[in-house]
């Protein structure tokens, strides 16, 4: 990056101390959003463990499952178009709550129970007991699903605000404080610039005029040298009175 | 809708084969709406991929759907439909079929996990 970029701003102090409360802030800013994504960060770690656990979990559970329903058709016979066709309502259904971490509203799932169940009279013939556990089976592996559901939205959103957050804070750390220290580099040695050249000038007048008194006296002692006392000689105009201002 | 969708519960749907399908109803998860759609789709080998792939999207659009299951055999299929979701509702999980055992290395979620964790500790 060019040493030139730099905020396009007047060189003084006023400007000077603008920049200073923005690099302070900035580098709040930065403490902050690095905060932030730390935590982010950790939540983050802790909800891929889980991840990786329950995605294991539900590969057994899915097999005992499975298990369970080649069981209970082998005990009452074919039974799936049967409950293919019997649909009509839901009985488990999902809610959805919010969880904030650092700012971030993460969905959570919840399953709940709701209204009776459709296949209650199925395997009334016979595998009553079979069909029991297969649905046991399931709901336990639909609240696995549902639990790992939402770990994984959580998973995808915190992805997501993570990218954006290191984002913002590497930007601040290596574009927006670079440019602020640049910027303020570049009114201080304006600044001194200018105090220089002012200094140059001062001691510059200051020559003149001792240039122009010397010049004078000299006249003067010439003018007493030929006679002319001018030493006393008061300015007209000057009436001596002090008390006028104007 | 949020408002609305929080007082009536948001319901589970599945793609997959028939067992698949059969066992989820069975837990309790299929309804019908009132346009007599089902929430479920059975896919047998006779099932065409577009098939499948309209019918996850028409899941997708559902605002009554919150989590969409579906048989990682069938995902196989349709993978670029699912890694082109990226927005987090409704979620999509990919679970084992019968006859065919779950590859964690194949997951859509897993694999964007896989640069923090290496692929020993995925299938631990």
């Amino acid at each position: 990056m060019s040493g030139k970029d730099r905020l396009p701003i007047f060189p003084s102090r006023g400007a000077q101390m603008l920049m200073k409360a923005r690099l302070a802030g900035a580098q709040k800013g930065h403490g902050l959003l690095k905060k932030k994504a730390d935590a982010l960060q950790m939540r983050f770690r802790m909800i891929l463990g889980k991840i990786i656990e329950t995605k294991t979990l539900m590969g057994e559970v899915m097999k005992e499952a499975a298990f369970s329903l080649a069981e209970a058709k082998f005990t009452t016979g074919d039974f799936n178009q049967v409950v293919l066709q019997n649909v009509t309502k839901a009985q488990i259904k999902i809610r959805t709550k919010k969880d904030n971490v650092a700012g971030v509203t993460l969905p959570v799932f919840e399953s709940y129970q709701d209204g009776a169940d459709t296949y209650e009279l199925a395997g009334l013939a016979r595998g009553g007991q079979q069909l029991a556990k297969l649905k046991k089976n399931y709901q336990s592996a639909v609240k696995l699903l549902v639990e790992l559901a939402s770990l994984q939205t959580s998973f995808v959103t915190l992805d997501e605000v993570i990218k954006i957050t290191n984002r913002r804070v590497n930007a601040i750390e290596h574009v927006i404080i670079p440019r602020i220290d640049r910027t303020l580099a570049y009114i201080i040695s304006e600044l001194d610039e200018l105090e220089r050249e002012e200094f140059y000038r001062l001691k510059k007048i200051q020559d003149k005029k001792r240039e122009a008194r010397s010049k004078q006296e000299a006249h003067k002692a010439e003018l007493l040298k030929k006679g002319i006392d001018v030493r006393e000689v008061a300015n007209i105009l000057d009436e001596g009175d002090d008390d006028v201002l104007f | 809708m949020a408002l609305h969708s929080a007082i009536r519960g948001k319901l589970i749907s599945v793609i997959g084969d028939e067992d698949t399908c059969v066992g989820f109803l069975l837990g309790g998860v299929g309804e019908i709406n009132k346009n007599r759609h089902p929430n479920f789709m059975v896919v047998d080998k006779n099932t065409a991929v577009s098939e499948i792939e309209d019918c996850f999207k028409r899941f997708l659009k559902r605002d009554d759907i919150d989590i969409i299951l579906i048989n990682q055999n069938c995902a196989e299929l349709i993978r670029h439909v699912i890694d082109a979701h990226t927005s987090p509702v409704p979620a999509v999980l990919e679970i084992p079929s019968k006859d065919h055992p779950y590859d964690a290395s194949k997951d859509s979620i897993l694999r964007r996990a896989r640069g923090m964790f290496n692929p020993e500790d995925l299938v631990r």
